[in-house]
């Protein structure tokens, strides 16, 4: 028996992976800087 | 029959996880940060503390609301479960596969939420340290460390790059968290309620969809694959080991207990001002460093802390892992030492700089440390013996804050100025890297009697195993 994954990745699913995990952290990121912008005003 | 047991899990078991031809190493990257973008939410717990002092009064704290002081365990507890679930499960999670574990943390996490936001409608703070400070640190330990494992093994040649891109979602998680939690606590409050047990509701439904995500898409290399291009180095070199060391054979060894006092003392030092960092500014900096201004500098320490984890880790493949964390003692040294002195002459500039630079040493510190032990143990058990080693880092969380907070203390009393307070804290701190340097300095390659011999291995080859049924 093949345990394994025969399925191939295309490049939606590696879009869509690192979207899903890379739009929230932008957004974090981009909130958190904005609150540091502060120390230079 | 090793390979019924080990399908026993079903959908969970590693041999379901093993990756086919065809399968991109880059998808475990995204798995990874779906676990830890997660659990990093315990970084901005805080926004919590003050909204649940007015649980009972709304607006005001009422004679039965809690108190900081109790709320403070929440997160100590959590962290300290940390810790010991790291420790503890360190080998369950690298035999039981990561899709096991990052399910397994997922709804650790999740029922760790629930059980607090029920903890909230009834007011019960013991529940919730039962629900976010034991169950969800259980769900921290365990999906810290399973990701980090797999990412190893998917990137033999780049190991500080991978372990960096899954600690700095440990880090970024809280950029996440905290403006989601305070707009949830916004859309949920009323006149007569602050909104965070619906709150903590939506975070575990969120946080549970999000980590299941990560363990679908997570896979293990099959046995023997390299990525493409890749030649592995027929010798060993001084300090990257090809053998592989049984997770409790590598605490008997000096270089574990090196490394455990290296990563303690380098994240003691970090941590340490990490939690001061916005009084320390404006009592040394007074009029200079107003509190918006000390909010800012924090929150741009918490994107160095996040950013060093990936570009140190990063580095340190191509300096080496131990040249990495000389850098970090020697130039952390000379920082620590600098920081009194731009407190004297009235550098802001100079004291941000140094700050960002020390802060993103610590981030550095935790994300470069399991490609290190991977070095030193092998790839076999790196998540397990990586989980024993984070009980350093529940060691520095006591340490840091104590010797920053006491010494302080201790100098006000004793007559010192407000903005010098600070000065004896920096070069202690100075002091615990040159220990750190001595420690990592005494790390030579693991004695050739603790590697794994093929015939005293444990049957962990589920791979093999499955391909041979």
């Amino acid at each position: 028996m093949d345990n394994t994954n025969s399925s191939g990745t295309t490049t939606l699913q590696l879009v869509l992976a690192w979207g899903f995990v890379g739009i929230p952290l932008v957004w974090g990121v981009f909130q958190t800087l904005l609150n540091a912008l502060k120390l230079f005003q | 029959m090793q390979t019924a047991s080990r399908d026993a899990g079903g959908w969970f078991s590693r041999s379901r996880t093993v990756a086919g031809p065809g399968y991109s190493r880059w998808m475990v990257p995204p798995a990874a940060l779906c676990v830890h973008l997660c659990i990093g939410q315990a970084y901005a717990f805080s926004v919590f503390n003050l909204p649940m002092t007015r649980l009972i009064g709304i607006t005001e704290s009422a004679p039965d609301d809690w108190k900081l002081t109790e709320l403070g365990w929440i997160f100590s507890l959590a962290i300290f479960f940390l810790g010991v679930s790291s420790a503890l499960f360190g080998r369950w999670v690298e035999e039981g596969g990561p899709r096991k574990a990052m399910f397994t943390a997922a709804c650790c996490w999740a029922g760790g939420f629930l059980i607090s936001a029920f903890g909230v409608a009834i007011h019960n703070l013991w529940v919730i340290y039962l629900g976010y400070g034991v169950i969800g640190g259980i769900a921290l330990g365990i999906g810290y460390i399973s990701p980090v494992s797999t990412l190893i093994k998917w990137f033999p040649d780049r190991p500080g790059m991978a372990t960096g891109m899954a600690i700095m979602g440990f880090g970024g998680g809280a950029f996440i968290a905290s403006p989601l939690s305070v707009w949830l606590m916004n859309r949920f409050k009323t006149d007569t309620h602050v909104g965070v047990m619906e709150t903590f509701a939506v975070l575990g439904i969120v946080y549970f969809v999000f980590m299941v995500v990560g363990s679908v898409l997570v896979r293990v290399p099959a046995p023997g694959w390299k990525p493409e291009g890749y030649v592995e180095p027929t010798q060993a070199t001084r300090l990257i080991t090809r053998n592989d060391v049984y997770v409790y054979d590598a605490l008997k060894t000096p270089q574990f207990w090196l490394i455990w006092w290296v990563l303690c003392l380098n994240v003691t030092a970090g941590i340490g001002v990490l939690g001061q960092a916005s009084a320390m500014s404006q009592e040394m900096f007074p009029g200079q460093i107003t509190p918006v201004a000390a909010a800012g500098l924090v929150g741009l320490m918490s994107l160095f802390n996040m950013g060093g984890r990936f570009a140190w880790a990063s580095t340190s493949d191509y300096i080496g892992r131990r040249n990495t964390y000389f850098v970090f003692m020697v130039l952390g040294f000379v920082l620590y030492c600098l920081v009194p002195y731009t407190g004297s002459v009235g550098s802001v500039t100079g004291f941000v700089l140094c700050f960002l630079i020390i802060i993103s040493m610590y981030g550095g510190g935790f994300s470069t440390v399991p490609a290190y032990l991977r070095d030193m143990f092998g790839t076999r058990y790196v998540g397990a013996i990586h989980g024993l080693l984070l009980t350093a880092w529940s060691a520095a969380g006591i340490f840091g804050p104590v010797l920053v907070n006491y010494i302080r203390e201790y100098n006000v009393t004793h007559g010192v100025p407000n903005a010098q307070a600070y000065n004896t804290t920096m070069y202690i701190m100075a002091g615990l890297l040159v220990i750190g340097f001595i420690c990592n300095f005494l790390v030579k390659a693991v004695d050739a009697r603790f590697h794994m011999k093929p015939e005293s291995e444990p049957a962990l080859d589920i791979a093999a195993s499955a391909a041979k049924a």
